[in-house]
């Protein structure tokens, strides 16, 4: 991030603009999905920030009431560019959705039941499920190779809570941010201590 | 124009906003109770109409939902009051968290929580793949092995060519994800594969 600073001139909100707006055209089933967009997007792609500070902003915009696109559009631009980037960056996010819903307010049942519409889509979610398979492969294989055994049991046991018993991800994130502090405040006392 | 529709519309839209926490279909009740329940705006199989095209198209449900809601009740200018509505709270709230993480974001204890949500969101991205997977896979319930029909291998050999792609060639993902839906129109109308 700090190496645009000097440099925000108009082709960097230009770029900053369409990067969201792409992510967020791209963003079909909403939630999580936007994860891996904007991690090949802003930190493989652009280079803007790390994966881990992605993953810092995912958690912060689960945990906080709202779209997660639009939370995370938020953060993003004003990590990038302050308030003013927060503000471009929102609305780079709510147009794609407001441009296309507005269209097909229109006429939603020919728009529903088109043959061509359904295939696409259809055939569509095998692709973002592989596009989320992908970073999610890659980021399970990071946490085990950080070879610590807290981490590797939040990842399995947060995947069974939402998966299997279906718990609210907004709580399963305020739990694991609240193991976090707890064991944090404990290692200090014990490093305080010894 | 109506200006009272317009406030009305900002108004309803700030709570869905507010009050949706957890995303996606746990906001939905509230979202339900506020244009059905609440105003009339819709009727529920309107409203269900917009689950399935919310399901089809990009964008957050509540989003999807304002901008529906709001051309209905007022065009173009109800759609764009209801969406910046919804995304009043949202955007504040998480101005003030991002302002929080980057004045403590170094801090020890902080990062001992960041490196506890991290996995977490891992385990999170893992299982909204799975759910996509298994829509991709069953269009139908019940999701069991013994109701696979063609289009589910249809949807099992894309998953497996996009996600072979991806790791082979590093692919842009946007690219992957218009290579499978192109290639479901190939195998529909070149080859008859019935896959909807």
């Amino acid at each position: 991030m700090e190496k645009t600073i000097e440099q925000k001139d108009l082709k960097f909100y230009w770029t900053m603009f369409s990067a969201v707006f792409t992510v967020c055209l791209f963003t079909f089933g909403g939630g999580f999905v936007i994860v891996p967009l904007l991690k090949k997007k802003f930190a493989e792609g652009l280079g803007w920030f790390e994966d881990d500070e992605i993953m810092d902003l995912v958690a912060i915009a689960q945990s906080t009431p709202g779209p997660v696109a639009i939370n995370c559009s938020t953060l993003i631009g004003y990590r990038l560019a302050g308030v003013k980037g927060a503000f471009i960056t929102v609305f780079a996010a709510m147009l794609p959705p407001l441009i296309i819903i507005t269209a097909i307010s229109f006429a939603y049942e020919a728009f529903r039941d088109n043959t061509i519409v359904r295939i696409v889509l259809r055939a569509m979610q095998a692709g973002i499920a592989a596009v989320i398979a992908d970073v999610a492969y890659g980021m399970g294989a990071n946490v085990f190779k950080g070879k610590k055994i807290l981490p590797i049991i939040i990842m399995f046991a947060a995947f069974v809570a939402a998966f299997f018993i279906g718990i609210n991800v907004a709580f399963i994130i305020i739990c694991c941010g609240l193991i976090g502090l707890f064991t944090t405040l404990y290692m200090q006392k014990k490093g305080g201590g010894a | 124009m109506d200006f009272g529709v317009l406030l009305d519309l900002y108004v309803s839209f700030l709570q869905v906003g507010l009050f949706s926490l957890g995303g996606g279909f746990a906001a939905l009740p509230l979202i339900e109770e506020q244009i059905i329940t609440n105003r009339e705006w819709l009727t529920q199989t309107e409203f269900n109409d917009i689950l399935a095209i919310s399901q089809m198209t990009p964008g957050p449900i509540a989003i999807n939902a304002s901008v529906f809601v709001g051309t209905r009740m007022a065009g173009i200018p109800g759609s764009i009051v209801a969406t910046l509505g919804c995304v009043t709270a949202p955007v504040s709230i998480s101005l003030i968290m991002v302002k929080l993480y980057t004045k403590y974001k170094s801090l020890a204890l902080m990062q001992g929580v960041l490196s506890c949500l991290r996995p977490a969101v891992v385990a999170l991205i893992s299982v909204a793949g799975l759910n996509i997977f298994m829509t991709a896979i069953w269009d139908i319930a019940p999701r069991n092995l013994q109701n696979l029909d063609t289009a589910a291998f249809v949807g099992l050999f894309l998953f497996v060519a996009s996600f072979f792609i991806l790791r082979k060639f590093k692919l842009n993902p946007v690219l992957v994800m218009l290579f499978a839906g192109v290639t479901g129109l190939v195998l529909y109308f070149a080859l008859g594969i019935e896959i909807v």
